[in-house]
């Protein structure tokens, strides 16, 4: 294994006319290392990844993968990586294991390595009583496992997963990351995913969150959670309204109404829950403590939840790089 | 590291890891025969697998033969020992081609609507060697059309002469990579399959109809002769119907009222000047094409 890192970029740009789908990232990536990145759609999560994997070319700073350089030796990464993308791109009029052989004959796979290594990747991912069928009788759920299969078939020092689990049932969700995860220790590989689901966020070994085309903050789940310092409380009252002004005129503390209630942070939350009953004027029917989580650090960071963050994006999710990279263009 | 470690699929065992990394330098070349020769054996499989395609696009060459071409012979005086549907067998063969070289290029709108494109496009080779692979793929599966066709020879008169057989599959091999490069070339503009029809509609029904190849050019008003001789299609139709008319027998008159063959001017073109047009155009759409698709963004 190298010693260096296996993703190093450096204010990496890119923009489309008056667009700056990406402003300037710079992180770096240890190999064996899960580095996630989380943000919202139109992000520029995707963006990030097309340039990384040689599909659309940076319009300022530089990015090396794998010790190659993105522009200057697209070929050299592409050899080296493996790539999982949004929609599936397998040829559904073929069967798994043609899908496969095709992958090995384009990565110029030895060809009396080329069968064992079909069994292993068929294998892992479950799939290995279907490998003669057509994928076109493949679930959703089973065509994103062969795709990952595939991805891993040339033994790739760094494998892309461009929102892994993205239009799938939780239930095969859960399943996906399994074999993530059990790739990740049986393969001992880098993997460089985005998503913009939190949860999924908190099976990588380091995140980055990107909003606007910038990375906010980067760090271990567990750290940035840590750094947020607040827990979040929530709790119903017989007049939240009221109890809302309260919250700020006696605490300073800033409440948002949901559909259940009220939900505010505050620095430890355990000591502040007996003032609050001591001291607010409105009976409280219920309440609750939550340790924060990536959504909180999301919010911390930028000010609002991830979830309107995709609403306000909606727009630059129209000129989303991976949806023109499909279309060839 | 090195790949010469042997692994066995015992339970437990650590799969082979071992990283494309000892990738033989400067063997580019070697990586892109190795995928033009994947993405064309995956046209044969995929055409091989649909059985159904075969038998559609026969349809159509089979009712211009023997219903047009029987139809149009009935007034058109041949004489008694010549039929009209030997004249129309060349420029069928050549619909044959041109709809399936058409129909397999533009499979690649297809391809990028489900996503396989870009398992061909993100691969460690040119983009060049996809395309030239795609190119042989189509033109092969068209020239497999185009021989099926051959053998309805004997139903139009026309005798299974080898020398004539294979004269006329050379000439179908270069027809039918003149317009999968065609197909190809129209490909890379095309964003959406619905636009599929537009192209057939301005394109491909043009350039079928102004190729002559299902009436004679002797005597074309001047602006429909000038027109056809603009028509690369009809260079590739022209030689064809040369051989066919060399294997038959056919009085001079007819000879001169059907396939007097392409003129410019006062010069009648030589079949190997014809088929070097072809040749020219075939090179030059394919690599108007592969610019079109390897363009980075």
């Amino acid at each position: 294994m190298d010693a260096e890192a296996s993703v190093e970029v450096h204010d990496l740009k890119k923009r489309y006319g008056d667009l700056e789908a990406v402003r300037g990232v710079t992180f770096d990536v240890a190999p064996g290392e899960t580095f996630g990145f989380l943000g919202p759609n139109g992000a520029g999560k995707s963006t990030t990844i097309s340039m990384l994997c040689t599909l659309i070319t940076p319009t300022g700073g530089w990015a090396r993968v794998a010790g190659h350089d993105v522009a200057k030796d697209p070929l050299g990464v592409r050899r080296r990586i493996g790539l999982v993308f949004q929609d599936p791109t397998l040829d559904e009029y073929l069967t798994a294991q043609e899908n496969l052989r095709f992958h090995a004959e384009l990565y110029r796979m030895p060809k009396e390595r080329t069968a064992q290594r079909i069994d292993v990747v068929i294998e892992m991912v479950g799939l290995a009583h279907r490998r003669n069928d057509l994928v076109r009788t493949f679930s959703g759920g089973m065509k994103r496992r062969l795709e990952i299969a595939r991805g891993l078939l040339h033994s790739p020092r760094v494998l892309f997963l461009d929102e892994p689990t993205v239009g799938l049932d939780p239930q095969t969700r859960v399943n996906i990351w399994d074999y993530i995860q059990r790739l990740r220790d049986r393969e001992k590989i880098t993997i460089f995913l985005t998503t913009h689901y939190m949860d999924e966020a908190e099976y990588c070994d380091r995140i980055a969150i990107i909003d606007n085309g910038e990375i906010v903050t980067m760090d271990t789940p567990d750290a940035l959670k840590a750094a947020v310092g607040k827990d979040r409380i929530s709790m119903r009252t017989e007049d939240d309204p009221k109890a809302r002004a309260e919250l700020g005129e006696r605490f300073g503390l800033e409440a948002t109404s949901t559909s259940d209630g009220l939900t505010f942070q505050v620095p430890g939350g355990e000591e502040f829950v007996p003032r609050l009953f001591a001291e607010l004027d409105v009976p409280i029917v219920a309440v609750s403590i939550a340790r924060p989580t990536l959504d909180d650090v999301f919010m911390n960071h930028t000010g609002r939840t991830i979830r309107d963050a995709e609403a306000s994006t909606a727009e630059r999710l129209m000129t989303n790089p991976m949806v023109r990279a499909r279309r060839g263009r | 590291m090195s790949t010469t470690a042997t692994t066995t699929l015992q339970a437990g065992a650590v799969p082979d890891i071992a990283p494309v990394a000892e990738h033989p330098q400067g063997a580019t070349w070697i990586d892109d025969l190795r995928a033009a020769t994947v993405v064309w054996k995956r046209e044969i499989l995929r055409f091989r697998r649909n059985r159904l395609r075969i038998i559609t696009s026969l349809a159509q060459p089979i009712l211009f033969l023997f219903v047009l071409g029987t139809g149009l012979g009935s007034v058109i005086p041949t004489g008694s020992h010549f039929h009209f549907t030997t004249f129309m067998f060349p420029g069928v063969i050549c619909l044959t081609i041109l709809f399936t070289a058409i129909f397999s290029a533009v499979s690649i709108v297809w391809d990028r609507e489900f996503g396989f494109l870009r398992e061909m496009l993100v691969a460690p080779v040119r983009r060049g060697a996809i395309m030239i692979g795609k190119c042989a793929g189509g033109a092969t599966v068209a020239t497999l059309q185009g021989i099926i066709m051959l053998v309805l020879a004997g139903l139009v008169h026309v005798p299974y002469s080898p020398v004539m057989l294979l004269e006329l599959i050379g000439l179908m091999v270069l027809t039918a990579t003149m317009l999968t490069a065609f197909g190809l070339f129209l490909a890379a503009r095309i964003q959406e399959i619905e636009s599929f029809q537009v192209v057939m509609q301005l394109f491909v029904l043009p350039v079928f109809f102004l190729s002559a190849a299902v009436f004679p050019i002797a005597k074309l008003p001047t602006w429909l002769g000038t027109l056809t001789r603009f028509d690369p299609l009809a260079y590739a139709v022209d030689p064809m119907r040369r051989v066919v008319f060399n294997a038959v027998h056919a009085p001079a008159k007819i000879r001169k009222q059907l396939s007097p063959g392409l003129s410019w001017g006062h010069w009648h073109l030589p079949i190997y000047f014809e088929i070097g047009v072809v040749l020219v155009v075939a090179s030059a759409l394919l690599g108007a094409a592969v610019y079109r698709f390897t363009r980075p963004e």
